[in-house]
């Protein structure tokens, strides 16, 4: 036993596959302990806001700030303010007066800036410029320039009795706050998704709800298939032909069809990622049992089992001692195989509308369905869908890389 | 010949059986929901009439129709009489059109798609994997690795990856749809233009998927054939190698023929959900509509559909394999 395990933890795929898992195992545990709270918990009134962190105005507002003078602060707020449509009408402006605009970038703001500046007069007429044009570059240039000299906001506050506003203090251009000292800071590493929700946070969640419905997918089809397979291979006969016939029949009839069929047929309130877990299992068996049957049937003359055939043991006792130690490391593999692809058929089955029903806790097909429902992945929010689809992938690549590992380990022949 | 017949007559039978059964499943199974869906229709026809006894009408005009008032046994006896004529009965959802109406369109779409993708993706994925099988060292430590990732990734994972690549960032392919939305299918030029250009991310989506899976496979396959005893014979009688490396692969192509009857279920579960994603106009995307609607006729015909087609593509590689593989025939009739 520690020799096998030796030897599994020396295959590098293994400890990879195992690394990664174990990273989302301790992901899932520790994350709620830091940001604990519902993970549907709506915090956004609007859709889709950037990953980032979000500092409340009004408390940094009510923070005393700091003076700080920053050489390049004016330039930085200026090219934030000039829109894409500010930055055409400028354009325009230098093409008239004859200025040349080779080299400037559209978003180099602070070119636009400094060309702006150089070149633009109030009391010239370029050609074809009626009125109205000149006046609007007026107003540009005035925009331009408050940006620039503009003094300081002001914060006013109205009056209980009266209504009328009350300045109660302003905002100069080089006050700054202690993003630490402002009182309600929140950092949405993963922004939110189309319901306002905490997307991290949601995420970890998913993760373990759709490890769990993973998990017990596994329990269920490893048990009844190894139940079958050993059934079906050790009692053989009429048993045997009887559980061959259903193999057979759910190794043709494709299996996502009858998960499609059977969710379809649940009724919704039941739905929930136990039930979909359970039909997942029930559904995947098949071909467990196909291959622990002819396992089994390769062991059951061996001199060894035949032995305790004669010395009368029970079958409980020959098939637990004699048969499942030696098919062990099989139904392993097996079981790995079976959670991931369990996984898979929740986000596969979610994505077709057919996933649990849920109000507590999101599942990552779930959270892939929202995503696609409200076109994220056309909008361009990538955070809405992209860690979904990571954390899928590296669920089931950290499965399948366990069990190529252990598959090299228990056949030699498939070594490097 | 004899032998043949035998082995086709037990192939033909064995299908004819799994028909059956995939029938009863598709016509019970969806019959067991406990929503009503003609009391759906009727609510959705009857919005803000105010006269109950009109309501009950059109409620028993619809149950007459789609026979759901009848014991089940006697709707069984209806559904297998007017399936094979090809009738589905009527849509709920798109009522009052024909399901086998709806269908015909998808189907030709979905298989356009799917048999090329799949048929593809085993090509590529087969000689990776014989490739790194023979070439082990840096190949295999590369391909490995990568096949397992990306045979990890998720079909609708990697159709959404394509879409937002390549559709949405790069702008160079189409971001929905089987042909441009302002065309009507027809046979000019522009619009198999267009056909094409909305073809291509689909099909690579599933292509890339099915090629990870088939390679680890044949890398398996043949480096257990490359031990075999019949290679070390070969090589001590001097055989050149070239020649040997062709049988060792014919040897090692052979199971993973049935290799790809097992996972074709699987793959075209996973190809339905990436069609949805590219709003393809086939058969994924016409059953998550169905299940939205809760229309049971459809999702039923479309289920059954996707099952025959499985299990005909079974068949086939069954005979097939038959004629390659003699060592098969003479093993199915011991």
């Amino acid at each position: 036993m520690k020799h096998t395990l030796r030897n599994i933890f020396h295959s590098s795929k293994f400890v990879v596959g195992f690394a990664i898992f174990m990273f989302l195992l301790v992901m899932i545990i520790v994350y709620p302990l830091i940001n604990p709270g519902s993970p549907l918990e709506q915090i956004g009134v609007g859709t889709f806001a950037r990953p980032g962190t979000y500092v409340s105005l009004y408390d940094a507002v009510k923070t005393t700030p700091e003076t700080l003078r920053i050489q390049d602060a004016d330039e930085k707020r200026m090219a934030n303010a000039l829109t894409t449509e500010d930055k055409v009408a400028m354009l325009e402006w230098f093409s008239a007066v004859g200025v040349d605009v080779s080299g400037l970038e559209m978003d180099d703001s602070e070119g636009f800036l400094e060309l702006w500046f150089a070149n633009y007069d109030e009391s010239a007429k370029p050609k074809g410029f009626t009125m109205a044009k000149r006046n609007y570059y007026k107003r540009l240039n005035r925009t331009v320039l408050d940006l620039q000299t503009g003094e300081a906001l002001v914060v006013a506050d109205p009056d209980n009795e009266t209504g009328e506003l009350v300045k109660i203090g302003e905002i100069k251009k080089t006050d700054y706050v202690n993003v630490g000292q402002v009182t309600n800071v929140k950092t949405l590493p993963l922004g939110t998704d189309n319901f306002g929700r905490d997307v991290l946070k949601e995420l970890v969640g998913a993760t373990k709800t759709s490890l769990g419905v993973g998990l017990v997918a596994g329990i269920v089809a490893t048990a009844l298939g190894l139940t079958m397979g050993l059934l079906s291979g050790y009692i053989g006969g009429i048993v045997d032909d009887l559980i061959m016939f259903v193999t057979n029949l759910f190794t043709v009839i494709p299996g996502f069809i009858l998960l499609i069929l059977i969710s379809y047929s649940i009724s919704p309130d039941l739905r929930g990622p136990t039930t979909v877990a359970a039909v997942i299992g029930f559904t995947s068996w098949p071909w467990t049992a196909r291959s622990v049957r002819s396992q089994v049937i390769s062991l059951r003359n061996r001199d060894h089992v035949n032995l305790s055939k004669l010395s009368g043991h029970s079958l409980l006792r020959i098939v637990v001692t004699d048969i499942l130690p030696y098919i062990a490391s099989y139904v392993v593999m097996a079981f790995i195989l079976q959670v991931s692809s369990g996984i898979l058929s929740e986000a596969q089955l979610s994505l077709l509308g057919l996933g649990p029903k849920t109000t507590v806790t999101p599942t990552l097909g779930l959270m892939m369905n929202w995503a696609m429902s409200y076109s994220a992945h056309i909008n361009g929010t990538w955070w809405a869908y992209l860690p979904v689809i990571l954390t899928i992938t590296l669920i089931s690549f950290s499965l399948n890389l366990m069990n190529t590992g252990l598959d090299q380990v228990f056949n030699p022949t498939l070594r490097d | 010949m004899k032998g043949y017949k035998k082995y086709f007559g037990k192939k033909i039978l064995w299908f004819l059986i799994t028909l059956v059964f995939a029938v009863i499943l598709n016509f019970v199974l969806p019959r067991l929901m406990p929503s009503d869906p003609v009391s759906a229709i009727t609510g959705k026809l009857a919005a803000g009439m105010s006269d109950a006894a009109a309501v009950r009408e059109i409620y028993e005009h619809y149950q007459e129709e789609f026979g759901t008032n009848k014991p089940m046994i006697v709707q069984f006896g209806i559904f297998v009489k007017n399936m094979l004529r090809g009738n589905f009965g009527k849509s709920f959802s798109q009522y009052p059109r024909e399901v086998s109406d709806i269908l015909a369109t998808s189907v030709g779409w979905t298989v356009a798609l799917q048999l090329p993708a799949i048929v593809v993706g085993w090509l590529i994925g087969n000689i990776l994997g014989a490739m790194a099988a023979y070439l082990r060292k840096g190949f295999d430590k590369v391909l490995l690795p990568v096949s397992i990732f990306f045979g990890n990734i998720p079909a609708f994972a990697m159709a959404v990856i394509l879409l937002v690549v390549f559709g949405v960032e790069l702008k160079i392919a189409p971001l929905a749809g089987g042909y441009a939305a302002d065309m009507i299918p027809n046979l000019s030029w522009p619009f198999i233009k267009s056909v094409i250009s909305h073809y291509q991310l689909p099909f690579w989506s599933i292509v890339l998927i099915s090629i990870g899976g088939q390679a680890i496979g044949m890398r398996s396959m043949s480096i257990y054939e490359l031990n075999a005893d019949y290679v070390k014979y070969s090589r001590f009688l001097g055989i050149k190698d070239s020649k040997i490396v062709g049988y060792v692969f014919r040897n090692a192509m052979l199971p993973q023929i049935t290799g790809l009857a097992l996972s074709l279920g699987t793959m075209m579960g996973g190809a339905l959900v990436a069609e949805k994603i590219f709003s393809y106009p086939g058969l994924g995307s016409t059953m998550y509509k169905a299940v939205l609607a809760s229309d049971y006729p459809l999702i039923s015909a479309c289920t059954l559909i996707i099952t025959i087609m499985v299990l005909l593509a079974n068949f086939i590689l069954d005979i097939v394999y038959g004629f390659i593989d003699p060592r098969v025939k003479a093993a199915q009739l011991d």
